[in-house]
């Protein structure tokens, strides 16, 4: 276990540029999710780290040592693939047992931490058939196994979930946060599930065109978005986001009178659609277009001054598409952005 | 219409059938039949009086063992050369990037372009000053020089076949480059590299024009019948034949899911 440094990381393939640049710092022990669209170096970025992949700058450091020159092998790191990359050749005990075997550790202790790694993922009654035998989450648990069963340093992870149907993918979800919190192991994990990210992470970094936007705990990612494109990519569904005109200090909104964070000008309000509440006076007028009733609540779609605009409301509200409602929201949950940069005004 | 289809494609499938097993058949009624079914008239289509004395009389030749042994010799040594250099430029065709990658395949196809017949004189000359001339070295190396383009193609799309993160993932678990190669990539390939062993070595048993021109002694079975059968009745002649394409047809048998897959047409 050891706290993983990656310092102005960078990577062009060619003309492509996959990594503009990444700085990011995981504590030992902590579990940090790399979230972000497909396409946005997240896979680069993983393999940089792990040495599969040179960087044309910057450096990774492990547990203090800077690692940037060592091949794979010498970094004192395990990785699940996205496909898995289980061994077809060896039965899931010699899998799960390569890594130890590669590092020539003693018999006892080999049989000790594969079946300690095996018993985590609960793949002990599988261990001696082959790959091609298992089902696709057991290859998954197969990968996971092999990669603590070598007590790693820092444990990296590439979509491990992405290749299992559904109703699997969350109960492996909620199983491999309980795993990796009593290893203990420092994680780096890339998803560009938001779900998975926050519902895993100790702290999520959003990936934007090769770059991090934002580190921040899950609920902080949530609340406090640093950019538009945040806002737009976590959560479900997407904040809203309005164009509005500050006018000395104050942006009206319907009735609503909100203090701007500038004098004069136009900026973006930020709000998440579940922070709107349909009131009987006051609030802004909200024309819905389409209601989608989702059980748990009620996903209101339209408009308001011409502009495109969510809201979730309880289930039971009776709401039809062409109704005309009044909203409002606390002024404290307002996330402001800058209407050129698309970036969060004033944020930390 | 669909019936019709079929019907033309099983016609296409049986003409193609014939056209291989025809001569093969007729070969080994005439070797097996002796001198009377190879010269009566009209030829019998259905064997009679089958009986091995060809055979015998076959292998009661005169130094046709020293041949074979020379033969299965050169055909060793070329399996040996084909995998030692097919291998590895097939394994770097397969997941290296550099530059002239295509240009490099092309070239590999080439080297078929230039008929054994223009290239044995020059190299009988250059080998009887190196003295290789009549060696099985000799042999073995223009033999390994016809044999490589496929095994550099045949390994580079075995290669390309085993995901590249199994052996990452071998790296990051531990193993050096060679390392994975020889624990992850060649156990997996292991299957269709024998088979390109395989067909090296009926590539070498069958040549005849090279190992006639560079050998005089120490000739391989094929250069040692075309001398001696040239004089013998027809039905040895056939049965000299019909020994030489067995082994053959049952190697290529045995690996044709491999050249399938060579020459692109899945299979599986
Ligand atoms: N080996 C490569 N050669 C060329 N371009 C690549 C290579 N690997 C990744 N890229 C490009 O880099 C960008 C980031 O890729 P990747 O890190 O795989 O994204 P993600 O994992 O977030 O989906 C993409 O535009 C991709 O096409
Ligand atoms: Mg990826």
């Amino acid at each position: 276990m050891a706290e993983l440094l990656i310092e102005g990381v960078a990577k062009s393939f060619g003309p492509v540029v996959a990594l503009a640049e990444a700085t990011l710092a995981i504590g030992d022990g902590e579990f940090v999710a790399l979230l972000g669209p497909s396409g946005c170096g997240k896979t680069t970025l993983l393999r940089i780290v792990a040495g599969l992949e040179e960087a044309n700058c910057g450096q990774v450091l492990i547990g203090g040592r800077d690692v940037s020159a060592l091949p794979p092998r010498a970094r004192g790191l395990a990785m699940v693939f996205q496909n898995y990359a289980v061994f077809p050749h060896m039965t899931v005990g010699e899998n799960v047992a390569f890594g130890l075997a590669m590092a020539r550790a003693p018999a006892a202790r080999i049989a000790k931490q594969v079946a300690r790694a095996a018993s985590l993922m609960q793949i002990e009654t599988l261990l001696g058939r082959y790959p091609a035998q298992l089902s696709g989450g057991q290859r998954q648990r197969v990968a996971v196994a092999r990669a603590l069963a070598v007590e790693p340093a820092v444990l990296l992870m590439d979509e491990p979930l992405s290749n299992l149907d559904a109703l699997l993918r969350l109960e492996m979800r909620a199983e491999l946060k309980a795993v990796l919190r009593e290893a203990g192991t420092t994680t780096l994990y890339v998803t560009h599930d938001q779900t998975e990210a926050m519902g895993l992470a100790d702290r999520v970094a959003v990936m934007h065109e090769g770059r991090i936007v934002q580190i921040a705990a899950p609920s902080d990612v949530y609340r406090r978005p640093a950019s538009v494109f945040v806002g737009g990519f976590v959560g479900n569904p997407p904040m809203n986001f309005l164009r509005v005109a500050a006018v000395s200090g104050e942006v009206r909104l319907g009735a609503l009178r909100l203090s701007a964070p500038m004098e004069e000008g136009g900026l973006l309000l930020g709000i998440r659609p579940e922070q709107l509440a349909v009131v009987e006076t006051g609030g802004f007028l909200f024309r819905v277009a389409v209601a989608e009733p989702l059980g748990t609540h009620l996903l209101l779609t339209g408009e308001t001054g011409g502009q495109r605009m969510r809201a979730v409301v309880p289930p039971d509200a009776t709401v039809v598409a062409g109704a005309e409602l009044l909203l409002a929201f606390d002024p404290a949950a307002i996330r402001w952005m800058d209407a050129a940069s698309g970036r969060a005004i004033g944020a930390a | 219409m669909r019936r019709l289809r079929g019907s033309a494609f099983a016609a296409g499938v049986a003409m193609l059938a014939a056209w291989t097993l025809l001569p093969i058949y007729l070969v080994a009624i005439g070797g097996f039949g002796g001198p009377d079914a190879v010269y009566r008239w009209p030829k019998s289509f259905w064997p009679e009086n089958l009986s091995l004395d060809t055979f015998r009389r076959f292998v009661a030749i005169g130094g046709i063992w020293q041949a074979t042994e020379q033969s299965v010799k050169v055909a060793l040594i070329t399996v040996v050369l084909s995998l030692a250099l097919g291998v590895p430029a097939g394994y770097a065709l397969a997941r290296l990037r550099f530059r002239g990658a295509t240009t490099y395949r092309l070239v590999i196809l080439l080297t078929r372009a230039f008929p054994v017949g223009i290239l044995a004189l020059p190299l009988a000359v250059s080998f009887a000053r190196f003295g290789l001339y009549d060696t099985a070295l000799g042999v073995a190396l223009v033999h390994t020089a016809l044999a490589l383009p496929f095994a550099v193609l045949v390994t580079a799309s075995l290669f390309v076949g085993i995901p590249r993160e199994l052996e990452e993932a071998a790296w990051v678990f531990g193993c050096t480059g060679p390392g994975a190669f020889r624990r992850i990539i060649l156990p997996l390939a292991l299957p269709g590299i024998a088979a390109t062993a395989v067909f090296s070595f009926v590539l070498s048993w069958n040549e005849v024009f090279a190992a006639a021109v560079l050998t005089l002694r120490h000739r391989t079975l094929t250069a040692f019948l075309l001398t001696v059968l040239s004089e013998s009745p027809l039905h040895i002649q056939l049965a000299g034949g019909f020994m030489l394409i067995v082994p053959s047809v049952l190697f290529i048998f045995l690996v044709r899911r491999y050249l399938f897959a060579m020459w692109g047409i899945a299979s599986r």
